[in-house]
């Protein structure tokens, strides 16, 4: 059995090394803004981001600081501040892959890692120009069934998953109230990092109430307490999303030298 | 005192929400104010309890799997309403919400395809909602298909499109013929300036209508009950 680890932010970014597939939630789900930033100052490379199952200001912030080679999305943009400025100018400028996939897709890949198959099947995608995108999807026949074509989704795996949650404990179990799909990430990952508002002297799983919303130490490798890790996001009813910030960063980051303005200012 | 003179916005609200009476389960994305707003109203005039989930939002979702729960629940046949936008929208109702141009090498790239993939195959009553009406959304046919408008008698398939509804008019899916109909158009608006901004061919029925005001009882509700939850769900939209 592991311990999970109690780190300083900077040292659980130093944990992903360049090249590593990574899973992250989505703008409204309990994003590490802190690790984000962290990853941004240790200038990681080459890193895979698969969004669960669609991201914003966080994919949009590593990809402008050259960290990202590949993103698998359902979507990618700043929401009502317009499209990801970073993202869209890296698919110009030819340094940045994108594989395009849609949201139950990716729900189903993770799903069928945690539960050690090699696939899932899913409805609907049939006669989709997103299925011919997709070389690694395959349409065939239910076995169970006559004349009905389904498509088999391979399972997907990643090297981490990374977010942010209102607290832990000192054992490293992880609250994460009914953002379920962070413990499908963390099932799906061989390890998983995250940085937490609080770390709790009470054990979270003495409690039925807070182990029914918790995320075992079993998945987790390491954890960092930092306050208002999830800014300029918010998280869930401890904080609002800072939305003066955020479209701060929308106009900053649609030109280059305004985005390496904000790195110096927010981030670096 | 109500003012009795509505916006585009409150009729948009209140002719989207004509199409929702009756359902039990509406389920609407995230930045998607005005069918949240629809949905709202529906549930406020309602006599039957109606399920609102709100993407997103955590005081109008009953969600606690996360958000793949509203993919299974569409799947089990649980959600009888949803909305999709669409970069392009095609006569044969396809959906575009990937780019312009040829894939890979977009001219123009919009976010994503999101859950339409599979949403538009499993949610009974699809309605598209694009306050655009142009000749550059409503195309002879998509660029890139994110979710198809209908599929072969042998594809798996309990939903589908309803309606589509733009800033000029409302057309309804004619499903045996495939193709829209144009139902009502909206004030300020002629037959000539839909046929004019519309690229796809549609049907027309016998008897086109404008599309009614808000009643003064509705414009009440979105004003009140609904721009409370909807002012708190997406605090920067207005009803203007």
């Amino acid at each position: 059995m592991h311990e999970t680890a109690i780190l300083p932010v900077d040292e659980l970014a130093k944990l992903v090394s360049s090249d590593s597939s990574i899973s992250i939630p989505p703008d409204y789900s309990f994003v590490s803004m802190a690790i984000t930033r962290a990853l941004i100052r240790q200038n990681k490379t080459k890193l895979h981001l698969l969004s669960v199952p669609q991201s914003g200001i966080q994919t949009d912030m590593l990809v402008g600081a050259g960290c990202v080679s590949t993103i698998e999305t359902a979507a990618v943009s700043l929401g009502e501040f317009g499209p990801a400025p970073q993202v869209s100018a890296a698919l110009k400028a030819g340094i940045l892959e994108i594989i395009h996939s849609t949201c139950p897709a990716i729900h189903a890949g993770l799903q069928a890692s945690e539960k050690g198959l090699p696939f899932l099947p899913l409805r609907g995608l049939i006669g989709t120009d997103l299925l011919q995108t997709r070389p690694d999807w395959i349409q065939l026949e239910n076995p169970f069934g006559k004349n009905d074509p389904i498509v088999f989704l391979p399972a997907i795996r990643t090297n981490f998953a990374i977010f942010h949650a209102p607290f832990a404990d000192r054992d490293g179990n992880v609250w994460i109230g009914r953002r379920r799909e962070l413990a499908t990430m963390s099932h799906a990952a061989e390890q998983t990092l995250v940085t937490v508002e609080e770390i709790r002297e009470t054990n979270i799983m003495s409690d039925e109430l807070t182990a029914c919303g918790a995320l075992s130490a079993m998945y987790v490798t390491a954890i960092a307490e930092v306050s208002n890790g999830a800014w300029p996001l918010g998280l869930s009813k401890i904080y609002s999303p800072d939305y003066s910030h955020l479209e701060l960063y929308a106009k900053m980051a649609c030109k280059r030298e305004s985005f390496i303005q904000y790195l110096n200012e927010y981030v670096l | 005192m109500i003012e009795p003179k509505h916006t585009k916005t409150e009729l948009l609200i209140s002719e989207i929400a004509k199409m929702l009476d009756g359902l039990s389960h509406i389920a609407v994305g995230a930045s998607s104010p005005i069918p949240g707003a629809a949905a709202l109203l529906v549930r406020a005039r309602s006599q039957l309890p109606v399920r609102v989930s709100v993407l997103s939002n955590e005081k109008h979702n009953d969600f606690t799997e996360g958000n793949r729960e509203l993919f299974d629940c569409a799947a089990q046949g649980r959600i009888d309403a949803f909305f999709l936008g669409g970069g392009q929208i095609d006569g044969d109702a396809n959906v575009n919400l990937l780019g312009l141009g040829n894939y890979p090498d977009f001219k123009v790239r919009f976010p994503g395809s999101y859950g339409s993939a599979y949403l538009y195959f499993l949610v009974p009553r699809v309605i598209l909602f694009r306050q655009e009406h142009s000749c550059r959304v409503l195309v002879p046919k998509v660029d890139f298909i994110s979710a198809p408008g209908s599929s072969p008698e042998n594809i798996y398939r309990t939903g589908g499109p309803y309606a589509l509804v733009t800033d000029k008019c409302i057309f309804s899916f004619d499903n045996q013929r495939r193709c829209f109909c144009l139902q009502s158009i909206h004030e300020g608006e002629t037959i000539s300036s839909v046929e004019q901004n519309t690229g796809f061919k549609f049907l027309y029925p016998e008897k086109i209508l404008k599309t009614p005001p808000p009643s003064p009882e509705n414009l009440k509700l979105i004003r009140t009950i609904v721009w409370k939850d909807i002012s708190e769900i997406y605090p920067r939209f207005t009803l203007t």
